[in-house]
């Protein structure tokens, strides 16, 4: 049920539906000296302080940082959801100044909408290419069902699925309208370990496959240690980058072995350093 | 089936009871005609034409102006949602004229628009307007505003973010706001034909009138079962479909 091989298309495939399942050259990103702060009622909050970060074509980018260190309000800001009080978030060499489908995420909090049945919510983002046919679309749509393995639920009301089957329809709608650049904002934070390790195998696989830039957020050092080719360390109050570890592991990454863990035990203890001072650390 | 059959039973039984009380003479039978005599009333009308003249009269009425109201209602919600000068303005004066029972209109109506059609029609217009504005401004309000994000990066943009997206996630308040607004506009028509009378056409509440002036209580009565039967009708065929279409997909309902 769950991908473990790349999909052939059937001989019937149009050849509109094959170019839109084509892959794309995924994109660049650059994040320069970017800052923004909150207003509340305590006073203003420095979400991000000069956040610089580059991101390489087909790189799979893991941030890592304690609650409340401004990785969302960065994600939110690459997406172009938010403007940033100062500094400037470049994708493919240009400016992002509003949000666009090359750049799609797959938000913390469940996002689904619960008019529209599962096939309905991974059809919205194809509804905006206008390329496509409706009956081009609806084949799409139930390809990348196939592939996180909810064929079966096209039809299921979105309340009717358990709190993974919701994650992995997201994870569909994002993939679906095929973005170069995927941001995942603790996309599996809510789910069982069991689930969320089926969900590692299968990204890494669409990653590999699709040959997508994904950029990961989660509070979990061994899941970035097991996703990521690179993992940055955020600091919060105000949110900073503090360090960044390579992680150079042959993939597909089991979660649970030994030379994960070592990375994984590398991170957490930095991660303990910036916390206890909350952030004030000497530099 | 079985839920089906119960109903049917409880207003056997309770046109029974109705026949029984009858029989027993507590009231005069001027007061309280029998069961018989308000279906024979019905009968007449229905064969002579005058029920179904004023039930089509009466219905159109109804559904004209609650369309106009549904018109302008629903984007002058939307709007009033959108932007704050609306809901300060519009919005605050809905809020309030929703307060106003809609009964209150019929006054004015004729004041304005004499003893007509146009005065029918504006008073269901006030019944429904105010109601479905408010319900739409909250339903917009309250939708979660991760929605519009995760429509904006799928690259959806105004028009059709507000399309479909926050139109249809505001659907459970648009909707109870179109029943309230219905509601409304049922009362205020009836109140309204049966305070005037309009030339250009007897409606339901119109025969309940002259019902009261002859002193016919099978007419009252049996005019008074029509009406309660177009109301039921209008929610088990407009209403209740939808709602349950909304309570499948949102799973509210048990
Ligand atoms: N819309 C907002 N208004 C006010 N403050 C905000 C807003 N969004 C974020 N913040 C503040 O900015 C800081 C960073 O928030 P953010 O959501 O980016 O953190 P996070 O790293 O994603 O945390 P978590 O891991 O808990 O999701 C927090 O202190 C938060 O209170
Ligand atoms: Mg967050």
């Amino acid at each position: 049920m769950y991908v473990t091989h790349t999909f052939e298309l059937p001989p019937s495939t149009s050849t509109s539906v094959r170019e839109e399942l084509q892959f794309l050259p995924p994109s660049k990103l650059k994040v320069e000296n970017v800052s923004k702060s909150f207003k509340s009622r305590t006073g203003p909050v420095q979400a991000l302080d000069r956040v610089s970060l580059r991101v390489a074509e087909g790189e799979f980018l893991c941030l890592v940082g304690a609650s409340g260190c401004g990785k969302s309000t960065l994600l939110n800001i690459i997406a172009g959801l938010e403007k940033p009080d100062s500094g400037t978030v470049t994708a493919d060499g240009l400016r992002v100044q509003e949000p666009g489908r090359e750049r799609l995420v797959m938000f913390q909090e469940a996002a689904l909408f619960p008019w529209l049945d599962v096939l309905g919510n991974v059809l919205f983002g194809l509804k905006m290419k206008p390329h496509l046919t409706n009956k081009d679309r609806k084949e799409v749509a139930r390809y990348y069902l196939e592939l996180v393995g909810l064929s079966r639920f096209e039809r299921a009301n979105i309340h009717e699925l358990s709190g993974g089957m919701k994650q992995r329809v997201a994870l569909a709608r994002a993939l679906a309208p095929n973005p170069r650049m995927l941001l995942m904002d603790e996309p599996f934070a809510a789910l069982d370990a069991l689930t969320r390790e089926q969900l590692y195998g299968d990204l890494q696989e669409i990653w590999e496959s699709r040959r997508k830039t994904i950029i990961f957020v989660t509070h979990n050092v061994r899941e970035a240690a097991c996703l990521g080719d690179r993992v940055i360390l955020f600091s919060p109050h105000p949110g900073r980058v503090r360090e960044e570890f390579q992680i150079k592991l042959p993939r597909p990454r089991d979660i649970n072995s030994t030379d994960l863990a070592e990375h994984a035990s590398k991170i957490m203890r930095s991660l303990k350093g910036y916390k206890d001072t909350n952030g004030e650390i000497a530099e | 089936m079985k839920r089906l059959i119960l109903t049917l039973l409880f207003f056997a039984s309770l046109v029974l009871l109705w026949a029984l009380i009858v029989r027993a003479r507590i009231w005069s039978p001027v007061l309280l005609p029998s069961p018989m005599k308000v279906g024979e009333y019905l009968k007449s009308a229905a064969e002579d034409g005058t029920l179904w003249q004023a039930t089509l009269i009466t219905v159109k009425r109804l559904v004209i102006g609650y369309i106009i109201g549904l018109v302008g209602g629903i984007p002058l919600g939307l709007m009033t949602a959108r932007w704050n000068i609306l809901h300060d303005t519009i919005g605050t004066l809905s809020l309030g004229l929703t307060t106003l029972p809609s009964v209150c209109w019929v006054p004015l109506a004729l004041l304005w628009f004499g003893q007509s059609e146009a005065a029918m029609l504006f008073v269901v217009v006030m019944g429904t307007l105010w109601s479905v504005i408010i319900a739409t401004d909250t339903g917009v309000r309250h939708v979660p505003p991760i929605y519009r994000k995760a429509a904006l990066t799928m690259g959806s943009k105004n028009m059709h973010i507000w399309l479909k997206v926050i139109f249809p996630a505001a659907l459970p308040f648009i909707v109870s706001g179109m029943k309230q607004g219905w509601a409304f506009a049922w009362r205020s028509l009836m109140a309204a034909e049966i305070f005037v009378t309009i030339l250009s056409g007897f409606g339901l509440g119109q025969l309940l009138h002259y019902g009261r002036e002859l002193n016919a209580m099978d007419q009252v009565i049996a005019i008074m079962f029509i009406i309660v039967l177009i109301g039921l009708l209008a929610d088990k065929t407009l209403f209740a479909p939808i709602e349950r279409f909304l309570h499948r997909r949102w799973g509210t309902s048990q």
